[in-house]
């Protein structure tokens, strides 16, 4: 707004808006605060704000004492794994769609969101079996496989939306100009889509990290990244609060950042370009 | 530049999407309604054989399924009612001329990025905890019991635990939205003496309708199978209390083992995602054409 607010008002809603702002973030805040203390100082009553026994050694104990490293790694390898696979698949679709549209072109555009309508608890029994026969089970590769799946329609959804906007005149320009295929491909249209693409991939590697539905039914042990680890951490009964923090921590930092550097793209990327 | 070449072009670069998008919604879908008419636990595998719609009429005569079906809705409204009215207003907030403006929105959106069991687990023990929870400690320091959060009303919490996932989601969503609004119109009615209520609604009202209406599209789809918070917090108890219809089904297969049951149960529940998807997709359609 660019009408001048009198600073009594600035001063007032600025107080409100942290104020607000800081709620919605205490509970995380509170569970970084809580990672660095030791156990005893974790579950003190009454709480410790600032006169806490701060200490690093809750990360150092879960870093090198359980098998966090390999659960971290199969975060990685899953997310990253399944969001690149859907982008291979994705980008020639999504490309078509946008540039060659079809008189049916919105319709299957339609049906492919559908498809992320189907409750995954339906598909969910077929699936444990298939996976159970098949020794996908509780592997990496059975997880990338339906992550990848899972977010298609949206890694579809959404480079279509950013494609779309690429305008078709500047190919035919090019085309005029004597463009080949591959100097159009290279020179005109990767230049433009990579933004786009980009954004996509930050955005479904964030749903494929966070996902937990999947990551619990489909594994045990072997496979299980992050979020299937957090999830079975069961009632870990005061004495381990600070090292349950510490663990929790480290599982959200990554998307945390990755999330905040991403934040812009997130409203047109989740709202299919509804809003912008 | 549509040449018959580049139209063949165009369906073979979308034919692997299709196909393994079709596989995925068809070979799982058809397997199911097969299970759901068959005799199948994983306890008794020499027992089989076609049961008709026992697994069907045990559910619709089974008060845990009218239950969790009410829990699911209650779970989807009542975080869409929260994080709609909330966000719009948190929005409305943060768009006035503050300072660090940039920050706020860092700080509203973190939640978004926790995933569902840290999220669940946050609340569970460091805030809803009995005994060392922070919530029972401000209770103890106003002389007061604690509150038992997950015991006594576990499908509250779980809305409350979604919601505070969601909220941010909601608010920037709705943050983007008034950012578009020219704050030419706003003075001009304010000007012409219009009350602030009068201003919200019928300027930024109707300008955040499109905005209100996806935010409830996209939330649907992703709070009708809400699973990990559940799993992490209450285990759909006590008893059958905080049980949601995605959550039975999950007991019915992973923990009885009763792959028929449970099957049965995965069909209406995609009857009920298409009820629900049925009303979605003519407002997303909408959006779409304009």
């Amino acid at each position: 707004m660019a009408r001048a607010a009198s600073p009594r008002r600035k001063f007032l809603t600025t107080l409100a808006a942290w104020a607000v702002a800081l709620v919605i973030f205490f509970p995380v805040l509170w569970m970084i605060l809580t990672s660095f203390k030791t156990e005893a100082s974790a579950v003190a009553m009454p709480p410790e704000f600032l006169s806490a026994d701060w200490t690093f050694e809750n990360y150092e104990t879960v870093w090198s004492r359980s098998d966090y490293p390999r659960f971290f790694w199969n975060s990685v390898v899953i997310s990253v794994g399944s969001t690149l696979l859907g982008l291979a698949i994705a980008i020639p679709a999504a490309w078509a769609m946008a540039f060659v549209p079809g008189k049916r072109t919105k319709d299957l555009l339609m049906w492919m969101l559908s498809t992320k309508m189907m409750p995954a608890v339906a598909v969910m029994i077929p699936l444990y079996l298939v996976f159970q026969r098949t020794g996908l089970f509780d592997t990496k590769l059975g997880l990338v496989l339906a992550l990848m799946l899972m977010n298609l329609p949206i890694i579809i959804w959404m480079l279509y939306t950013y494609f779309k906007e690429i305008p078709g005149e500047i190919l035919e320009a090019a085309r005029m100009d004597g463009a080949s295929l591959w100097n159009e491909i290279v020179y005109v249209l990767t230049p433009m889509a990579l933004p786009g693409i980009a954004s996509t991939m930050l955005l479904n590697i964030i749903l494929a990290w966070n996902e937990a539905f999947w990551t619990i039914v489909l594994t045990t042990t072997k496979a299980a990244p992050l979020s299937a680890f957090i999830a079975s951490f069961s009632a870990p009964q005061g004495l381990f609060y600070a090292k349950l923090s510490a663990a929790s921590a480290m599982a959200i930092l990554p998307i945390l950042i990755l999330g905040w550097f991403s934040q812009k793209q997130l409203v047109r990327g989740l709202t299919f370009g509804a809003v912008k | 530049m549509s040449t018959q070449s580049t139209r063949l072009a165009a369906r073979l670069m979308v034919a692997p999407s299709v196909f393994v998008l079709f596989i995925w919604m068809i070979v799982p879908l058809a397997m199911t309604l097969y299970f759901s008419f068959r005799f199948y636990r994983l306890l008794t595998p020499e027992r089989s054989g076609w049961v008709g719609l026992t697994h069907y009429t045990w559910f619709l005569n089974s008060p845990d399924f009218w239950l969790a079906l009410f829990n699911t809705l209650a779970l989807v409204g009542g975080v869409l009612v929260i994080t709609v009215i909330l966000g719009v207003l948190i929005a409305l907030l943060i768009d006035q001329p503050v300072k660090g403006q940039g920050m706020l929105r860092i700080l509203v959106i973190a939640p978004f990025f926790v995933m569902p069991p840290v999220a669940a687990s946050i609340w569970e023990n460091l805030f809803m905890h009995p005994q060392n929870g922070l919530f029972s400690a401000i209770a103890r320091g106003f002389g007061a019991q604690p509150i038992l959060f997950l015991e006594n009303y576990p499908l509250m919490s779980v809305i409350g635990i979604v919601s505070w996932e969601w909220l941010p989601f909601a608010t920037l969503i709705f943050l983007t939205a008034l950012q578009s609004l020219s704050s030419e119109q706003l003075e001009a009615a304010e000007m012409d003496g219009a009350s602030p209520l009068n201003r919200f609604r019928y300027i930024i009202l109707p300008h955040l309708t499109r905005a209100i209406t996806v935010v409830i599209l996209i939330q649907t789809i992703f709070l009708l199978g809400i699973f990990g918070e559940i799993f992490t917090t209450t285990q759909g108890g006590p008893g059958s209390a905080s049980t949601t219809l995605p959550y039975m089904i999950f007991k019915q297969a992973i923990v009885a083992k009763d792959i028929g049951r449970a099957a049965a149960g995965g069909i209406i529940a995609v009857i009920l995602a298409n009820i629900v998807a049925y009303f979605l997709m003519r407002g997303i359609g909408r959006h779409l054409d304009n």
